[in-house]
C-alpha cells in the first residue's frame, strides 16, 4: 500500500517542508554542508518521485488521472466541504516534473553561487518552502488548495526578494512584489466565491463536470465574470499587463532566485491556473479574447523595453514577461497544450539563462551593468557556451526547444477562429523579431567587444574589486574572498554551478523536440500526452489546413528571428556606435522605452501617492486619529476632570470622610423615603 | 405596654447624637465611644421590632451586631494605643497618614 501512487503524493510537497523545517530551525547552528545536504535532499527526493510518476502514467493502459488522495474534510461546513486532497494528471505531471526537476538544479547551483554569503541557511529555508508551496500549488485538486499554494509562493518570493533585506531597494521590493500580487489576489478570491455560489464546490472536477453538463451554457454571464476574475488573479501572479510591474523589481533577489521563482516555476503559475480552468474558460469567448490580447499586448509592450535595458537581469525580466505573454496569448486561442509546451520549454531556457547570467555576474564579482562587461566568451568559457544555447533556444532558431513552442503559439494564434487572430499573430511575430534582437544584444554586449569591466572597476575603485554597488555583494563582506577574487580577476564559476547549466543547455537544445510538430515530421507528443485533459480539439484544425501553412508560417517566425539576430549584429558587433547613435537620432521613441512607458512613474503618481495622501489625509489624520484615538483621548479627559473634581475631598482628614459619609447615607436614606412617592407622583 | 414608636424614638435620637459626636468630636476615643452608641441604637430598633412582631431573628441579630462590636472594639482600641505610641496625640485632625 505503501508504494501506491496516491500515498507518494504526499512526500512531494512534504519533504521540502521538512526540509524547511529543519533549516529554518537549527539551519543557523549547522555547518554549511549539512544546509546543503539538507536542502538537496529535500528536493532530490520529491524529483525522484515524480520522474516515478512520471513513467506510471505513461505506461501503457495508465489511468489518466492518479485519483485524489483525500484527508479529512479540511473544511466542513453547510453546503461547502473542500479537502485536502491532492491529485495528479498529466497537466500537473508536467508542472510536477518542471518544479521537482529545475528546482532540484538550481538548488544545486544555489550551493555555489550563494557559497560566500551571509545567511546560507535562510536563504535554503526559504528555497524549501518554495518548493513546498509550489508543489501543493500545482498538486491541489481544489481551488482553495490551490490558492494556499498560490499564497505561500508569493510569501516565499516575497521572503527571497528581500533575501538581502538590508538594502532598502530590495525590501522594497518585496514588498511591491506582495502588494501587487494582492491586487491579483483579490479577483481569485472573488472568482473562488462566485464559484463557491453557482457551484456549491471549488473541487476542480465537480466544478468541470458541472459545466460539462450544461452545454447552454456558452458565453453566459458568471461563468465570463469568474474567468474574468481569474485572469486578474493570474495577471497577478504571471505578471501580465497591468500588474506586471512588479516582476522587473523582484531582480532584486539573488540570482538563483530570479532563475527557480520568477521566470521557470512561480511567475507559470497564472499560466497553469488558466490551463487548469480550460473548461471554464472555453465557455466564455469574452474572457478568452481578453487573455489573447492581454498576453500579446505583454509579449511585444515587456520585448520592447526589454531592447533597451542595460543592466543583465532587467533584460531577462522583461523577456520573462514577454515570454509569459506568448503562454497567455496561446490559452487566450484556446491552445492550451501549446501555451503548457512553452512553459515547459520557457522553464529549461530561461532558467539556464538566468543561472548562466547569475555566473557572468559571479565571474565580474557583482558586476550587472551590461556596459561594463564584454569579451568575456574567453574568459568564461562554459559559461558562454551554455548561455548560447539558451540565447538561440529564446530567440526561436531552429531545432532548439524555443523555436517548435513559439512556433506553436504563433501558429495556433494564425488558424484560431478568433476574429483577431491574424493582429494578435502579426504582434507575436513582431514579438519574436524583438526577442531575438534583445537576446542577442546581451549575447553581443556580454561576450564580445571590448572587455569593458577592468576600466571601469579601476576608474571607480582604484582596484579591480568587486562592484559593490550593485546587488549581489552588499551582504558578502568576507575581506579575504574579495582579495582572492580581485586576484584571479575574472573568474570562471565552479563546477557545481557549471553542472546545473550544462543540463539545463542540454534540455534547452532537445526540450522542444517532444513538439515537433506533424508538419515537420514529428507527432508533437506534448499535445498527445496532454490530450487527456485538455482534450483534442486544438488538433482540428492543423487536420483540415494541411501542412503547408505551417510551414510556411514557421519559415516566416525563423526568418523573423534571424532578421533580430542580424540587427543585433550590426549594432552591437560590428559597428559598435551606431546603436547610440541611432538611439540618439530617435530620441523620443527611445527615451519612452527607457524609461519604460514611465509605467511605474504613472502608477506612483496616480494610484500611490493619491492612496497614500487618502491614507495619510482621511484615514490617518481624521479616522485614526481624529476619531480612533480622540474618543480614546476624550474618555481619559473626562475621567480626569472627574478625578479632579472629587480629588479636593481626598483630604485625609478622617472627620471630612465621615461627613461625607454620613451625607451620603442620608442622601440614600432621602431617597428611599421620598423618592418612591417623587415617582409616583411627579 | 410601651408603644414601638418610642423605642424607635428613643433609638433615632440615640443614633443622632452617635452621629453627631462622631463628626464633631475630634478625640479618637470620643468618637469610638459615638460609634458603639450608634451600634446600640440600632440595636434597639432591632430588639424593638422582634419585640413587636414577636419574632426571634431580630434578638439573634442584636448578638451579631454586639459580637461585631466587642471585636472592633478589641481592634479599635489596640489601634489608637500605636497610633498614640508613634504620634503622641490622640486627635484625629493630626492623624492623617492617608493623605500623601
Amino acid at each position: 500500500m505503501n508504494s501506491s501512487p496516491e500515498n507518494l503524493l504526499w512526500y512531494i510537497p512534504l519533504l521540502p517542508f521538512a526540509g524547511f523545517l529543519i533549516n529554518g530551525t537549527l539551519g543557523r547552528k549547522l555547518p554549511r554542508a549539512l544546509v546543503s545536504a539538507v536542502a538537496l535532499l529535500c528536493t532530490a527526493l520529491p524529483a525522484a518521485i515524480v520522474a516515478w510518476l512520471w513513467v506510471l502514467m505513461r505506461a501503457d493502459g495508465a489511468p489518466d488521472l492518479i485519483p485524489a488522495t483525500v484527508s479529512q474534510p479540511w473544511i466542513q461546513i453547510t453546503g461547502l466541504t473542500v479537502n485536502f486532497a491532492f491529485t495528479v494528471d498529466h497537466l500537473t505531471l508536467i508542472m510536477l516534473g518542471v518544479v521537482t526537476g529545475v528546482g532540484f538544479l538550481i538548488h544545486i547551483y544555489s550551493v555555489g553561487y550563494m557559497a560566500h554569503e551571509e545567511g546560507y541557511w535562510r536563504f535554503f529555508a526559504y528555497l524549501n518552502l518554495f518548493m513546498f508551496f509550489m508543489s501543493v500549488l500545482v498538486l491541489a485538486d481544489n481551488f482553495l488548495l490551490l490558492f494556499v499554494g498560490w499564497e505561500g509562493v508569493g510569501l516565499a518570493s516575497y521572503l527571497l526578494i528581500g533575501f538581502y533585506f538590508r538594502k532598502s531597494s530590495a525590501a522594497n521590493a518585496g514588498k511591491k512584489a506582495f502588494v501587487v500580487n494582492r491586487i491579483g489576489d483579490f479577483g481569485f478570491l472573488l472568482a473562488m466565491f462566485l464559484l463557491i455560489v453557482h457551484f456549491g464546490t471549488l473541487n476542480f472536477t465537480d466544478i468541470f463536470a458541472a459545466i460539462g453538463q450544461h452545454p447552454e451554457w456558452q458565453g453566459v454571464r458568471f461563468l465570463t465574470a469568474i474567468a474574468l476574475l481569474l485572469v486578474l488573479g493570474a495577471a497577478g501572479k504571471s505578471a501580465q499587463i497591468p500588474l506586471y510591474v512588479w516582476l522587473p523589481d523582484a531582480m532584486e533577489g539573488p540570482t538563483p532566485v530570479s532563475a527557480l521563482i520568477h521566470a521557470a516555476t512561480m511567475v507559470t503559475a497564472g499560466i497553469y491556473m488558466v490551463a487548469r480552468c480550460h473548461t471554464l474558460f472555453d465557455r466564455s469567448p469574452v474572457a478568452l479574447t481578453v487573455v489573447a490580447c492581454i498576453g500579446a499586448a505583454t509579449a511585444i509592450f515587456a520585448a520592447s523595453i526589454g531592447m533597451v535595458q542595460q543592466d543583465i537581469k532587467r533584460v531577462l525580466a522583461y523577456s520573462t514577461i514577454s515570454q509569459l505573454g506568448y503562454m497567455f496569448l496561446a490559452c487566450g486561442v484556446g491552445a492550451y497544450a501549446a501555451g503548457i509546451f512553452h512553459l515547459l520549454t520557457h522553464a529549461f531556457f530561461k532558467a539556464l539563462l538566468f543561472l548562466a547570467a547569475g555566473s557572468v555576474i559571479h565571474a565580474l564579482s557583482g558586476e550587472q551593468d551590461m556596459r561594463n562587461m564584454g569579451g568575456l566568451w574567453r574568459r568564461i568559457p562554459v559559461t558562454f557556451w551554455t548561455m548560447t544555447m539558451g540565447v538561440i533556444a529564446i530567440a526561436g532558431i531552429w531545432p532548439w526547444a524555443g523555436f517548435f513552442s513559439k512556433d506553436e503559439i504563433l501558429y495556433q494564434t494564425f488558424v484560431s477562429p478568433n476574429h483577431v487572430g491574424k493582429l494578435l499573430w502579426f504582434i507575436g511575430l513582431l514579438t519574436a523579431g524583438m526577442t531575438s534582437f534583445y537576446m542577442f544584444r546581451l549575447w553581443f554586449k556580454t561576450f564580445f567587444g571590448e572587455p569593458r569591466f577592468e576600466q571601469v572597476a579601476v576608474e571607480h575603485h582604484g582596484a579591480p574589486v568587486h562592484a559593490s554597488s550593485t546587488t549581489t555583494l552588499t551582504m558578502e563582506a568576507d575581506p579575504d574572498e574579495d582579495l582572492v577574487a580581485s586576484a584571479h580577476g575574472v573568474h570562471e564559476s565552479p563546477w557545481i554551478m557549471l553542472f546545473p547549466l550544462v543540463i539545463l543547455a542540454i534540455l534547452s537544445f532537445v526540450g522542444g523536440w517532444v513538439g515537433v510538430p506533424a508538419a515537420l515530421g514529428g507527432h508533437n507528443e506534448i499535445e498527445h500526452f496532454l490530450e487527456p485533459v485538455f482534450g483534442s480539439a486544438s488538433a482540428a484544425p492543423a487536420a483540415t489546413s494541411g501542412h503547408g501553412l505551417e510551414l510556411a508560417l514557421a519559415a516566416v517566425s525563423l526568418l523573423v528571428a534571424l532578421t533580430g539576430f542580424y540587427f543585433a549584429y550590426v549594432l552591437y558587433y560590428k559597428k559598435p556606435g551606431t546603436a547610440a547613435e541611432l538611439a540618439g537620432r530617435a530620441k523620443p521613441a527611445y527615451t519612452i522605452l527607457a524609461n519604460k512607458y514611465w509605467v511605474d512613474e504613472f502608477y506612483s503618481n496616480f494610484l500611490v501617492i493619491p492612496l497614500m495622501m487618502f491614507s495619510r489625509g482621511v484615514l490617518d489624520f481624521i479616522v485614526d486619529r481624529g476619531l480612533v484615538n480622540g474618543s480614546g483621548r476624550a474618555a481619559g479627559f473626562v475621567t480626569r476632570g472627574f478625578a479632579w473634581a472629587t480629588r479636593s475631598q481626598i483630604s485625609g482628614n478622617i472627620r471630612s470622610y465621615a461627613g461625607w459619609l454620613a451625607i451620603g447615607a442620608a442622601a440614600v436614606l432621602a431617597v428611599m423615603i421620598f423618592g418612591r412617592s417623587l415617582l409616583v407622583h411627579p | 405596654m410601651v408603644p414601638t414608636a418610642y423605642y424607635l424614638v428613643l433609638a433615632a435620637v440615640l443614633f443622632s447624637i452617635g452621629i453627631a459626636a462622631f463628626l464633631i468630636k475630634r478625640n479618637v476615643i470620643t468618637i469610638f465611644i459615638s460609634i458603639e452608641l450608634m451600634l446600640n441604637a440600632v440595636n434597639l430598633t432591632f430588639v424593638a421590632f422582634a419585640h413587636m412582631w414577636h419574632q426571634v431573628s431580630g434578638q439573634i441579630f442584636v448578638f451579631f451586631v454586639m459580637v461585631v462590636a466587642a471585636a472592633e472594639a478589641a481592634v479599635g482600641l489596640a489601634i489608637i494605643i500605636s497610633i498614640f505610641r508613634t504620634r503622641k496625640t490622640l486627635n484625629v485632625d493630626e492623624i492623617d497618614l492617608m493623605k500623601s
